[in-house]
């Protein structure tokens, strides 16, 4: 387990690298440079360009600049906000647990759901339920994220008035938990749902083939119950793809948390990535970009160690 | 001879209906109901934008300060917006554009996806690995994140530029499949057998092994369209993606968020049509995965 552990970490390596030599790139390719912000100043001259271009470093060769970006970059000096004159580090700071919050909720109830949902359907394939099901995670899969949002706050936002617009919290009022749970039921089912479609679907279809194994012949034939049969040998198995396939959907989770912050108003990094693309704030968008990326790269490193110690057999391979 | 005697029933002559593959395949997939509902209504959607200006007697870009935010009634089916435009021209205007960035952003998308796989695939050792490393960053970053940033460089977004990005960011499913049609099917006898009488290696490639993966990359690729528009969809919502007044299915509900409380139509029609499209292809493909991959329909049923 060890060496396979070690194995995936060396793989992550040149990934990391790769991503932090594109978001190098991102700030270089800025128009104007990363002297942006002095553009159109007309008491900015040719020569004060040069001077400043000397003091950052910026007239030496690419590869330097990049390692002494990169260094800066793991020391926690991402530079600042164009608009907000504040370190990016700490702007993002402050909207990172938002947005962990929002998708750490989802992560917990999209399987909780989906693993019950998924192994009903494949237990009663073709039943009334199954069909039900499957035509739903349909719709949800084709349903655009901002349009279900909407949807959902017309419904039982503005028409039932059962759940608050937006927001994390109702402002001014003093914390409180259920507060908080019912600001939350609409961003989180607005990502949910879509999610839920693509796992509950994945893990019918394993199921399926599960199902369809010697072994749960053999399991039944021994005279165990269904309930052990189909739980503990085929669901453990049918499940451990599933690990994979999380991972893989984290990209779409962030992406959804973007959606989903901008129409519920949820003060996030999502939100903070839109706001600096309207007012072009470069430094932002790559600090966003990187710490969204990296958290990817790292989830699916997670999930292939998780992996390797589910199914013995990967570690081997 | 006595054979020659003996009475042979006379039965009809066995009629060998010779068909190809594409033939059966069409077959399976005119079997697959939803498939054929959803190349009706998608049909339905093209047919209607493409001629957008026949069947609306409205300008799509005309405002009418008088008529702001009326609810759906016969002259207008789906209501006015902010500035009093007809709702249902706009959708179809806007339905052109959606609907041919999805299709053309999935033909880039295919070629280098196509090109990338056929590299990594034929020649293997470490072109390979780089291509796939590439990959794999590829998908490291969340795509709209990246439309979004050149949303930022291009300071909104035509539909050539949209065409562009889009596709330059979705070609790693394609390539991926065709990278391992590549690796299973280049050691196989008939293309050994293709070399030994000299064929080159674009002819190997073209003729021989990459019309094996293109099952799989049809079927991709129309998921892809409806991938495509959704993504439009959500850059054009944001206001970083097709600028008014030019509609789109997307940033049509630009004005959604602030508005729906007084005009809950501007919300859902827009959305509705995105929706109808993306199910529609969703369909088509699920039908056409089925058609083209018979192993897919047994392992189904088993």
């Amino acid at each position: 387990m060890g060496r396979y552990v070690l194995r995936r970490l060396l793989q992550a390596l040149p990934l990391l690298f790769a991503i932090s030599v594109a978001s190098f790139a991102i700030l270089k390719a800025t128009p104007g440079g990363p002297l942006a912000a002095y553009e159109g100043n007309p008491d900015f001259t040719e020569q004060d360009r040069l001077r400043l271009e000397h003091a950052f470093g910026l007239d030496r060769p690419l590869p330097i600049q990049y390692l002494s970006w990169l260094g800066s970059f793991v020391t926690g000096d991402w530079g600042y906000g164009f608009a907000s004159h504040q370190p990016v580090l700490m702007l993002i700071g402050e909207r990172l647990p938002n947005t962990l919050m929002l998708m750490g909720t989802v992560f917990v109830v999209v399987p909780l759901l989906a693993i019950p949902i998924g192994v009903l359907t494949a237990v009663r394939q073709y039943s009334i339920f199954d069909h039900a099901v499957t035509g739903t995670t349909f719709t949800f899969l084709s349903t655009p994220t901002f349009w279900l949002g909407l949807l959902l706050i017309i419904l039982f936002g503005l028409q039932l008035r059962w759940l608050p617009l937006g927001g994390v919290s109702t402002p001014g009022a003093p914390f409180d938990v259920v507060d908080r749970l019912r600001h939350l039921i609409l961003p989180v089912a607005t990502i949910s749902l879509v999610q839920l479609g693509s796992h509950v679907r994945y893990l019918r279809a394993s199921m399926l083939e599960t199902i369809g194994q010697d072994y749960m012949r053999t399991a039944r034939a021994k005279g165990l119950g269904e309930r052990v049969v189909v739980l503990r040998h085929a669901l453990k198995n049918a499940a451990i793809p599933l690990v994979t396939v999380i991972a893989l959907d984290i990209p779409e989770l962030f992406v959804g948390a973007l959606v989903t912050e901008q129409i519920f108003g949820w003060p996030g990094m999502g939100r903070l990535f839109l706001d600096a693309a309207f007012r072009s704030d470069y430094p932002v968008l790559q600090g966003i970009l990187a710490v969204s990326s990296t958290l990817i790269v790292l989830a699916n490193l997670l999930a292939d160690i998780a992996y390797g110690y589910l199914d013995p057999r990967i570690r081997f391979s | 001879m006595a054979t020659e005697s003996v009475a042979v029933p006379v039965a009809t002559p066995l009629r060998a209906v010779e068909r190809s593959q594409w033939q059966m395949a069409f077959e399976r997939f005119r079997a697959h109901r939803p498939a054929v509902l959803g190349m009706f209504v998608l049909a339905t959607l093209a047919v209607l934008s493409a001629a957008a200006s026949i069947v609306s007697p409205y300008d799509p870009d005309k405002t009418q300060l008088l008529l702001i935010y009326e609810p759906p009634s016969i002259a207008h089916p789906f209501g006015t917006d902010d500035l009093g435009r007809d709702l249902a021209t706009r959708i179809l205007y806007g339905g052109r554009v959606s609907l041919s960035i999805g299709l053309l952003a999935v033909t880039v998308a295919v070629s280098i996806g196509t090109l990338v796989g056929v590299t990594a695939g034929y020649y293997g050792g470490w072109v390979d690995s780089l291509l796939m490393r590439f990959v794999d960053m590829m998908y490291s970053f969340p795509r709209l994140f990246l439309l979004i940033l050149f949303g930022v460089f291009f300071k909104g977004m035509t539909i050539g530029v949209i065409v562009l990005v889009l596709g330059v960011l979705s070609w790693m499913t394609t390539s991926r499949l065709v990278r391992a049609t590549f690796l299973s099917l280049k050691q196989r006898e008939f293309v050994e057998a293709a070399r030994c009488v000299g064929a080159t290696d674009r002819r190997i490639i073209v003729r021989h092994i990459l019309p094996n993966s293109l099952a799989p990359i049809i079927v991709a690729a129309t998921l892809g369209v409806a991938a495509a528009i959704i993504a439009e969809s959500t850059l054009s919502f944001l206001g970083l993606g097709i600028q008014p007044p030019t509609s789109s299915w997307g940033n049509m509900l630009n004005h959604a968020t602030t508005d729906m409380d007084k005009a809950p139509w501007i919300a859902i029609f827009p959305g509705l049509f995105i929706f109808l499209a993306v199910v529609s292809i969703n369909f088509i493909g699920d039908g056409l995965r089925d058609a083209l991959d018979p192993r897919h329909i047994v392992r189904k049923s088993g």
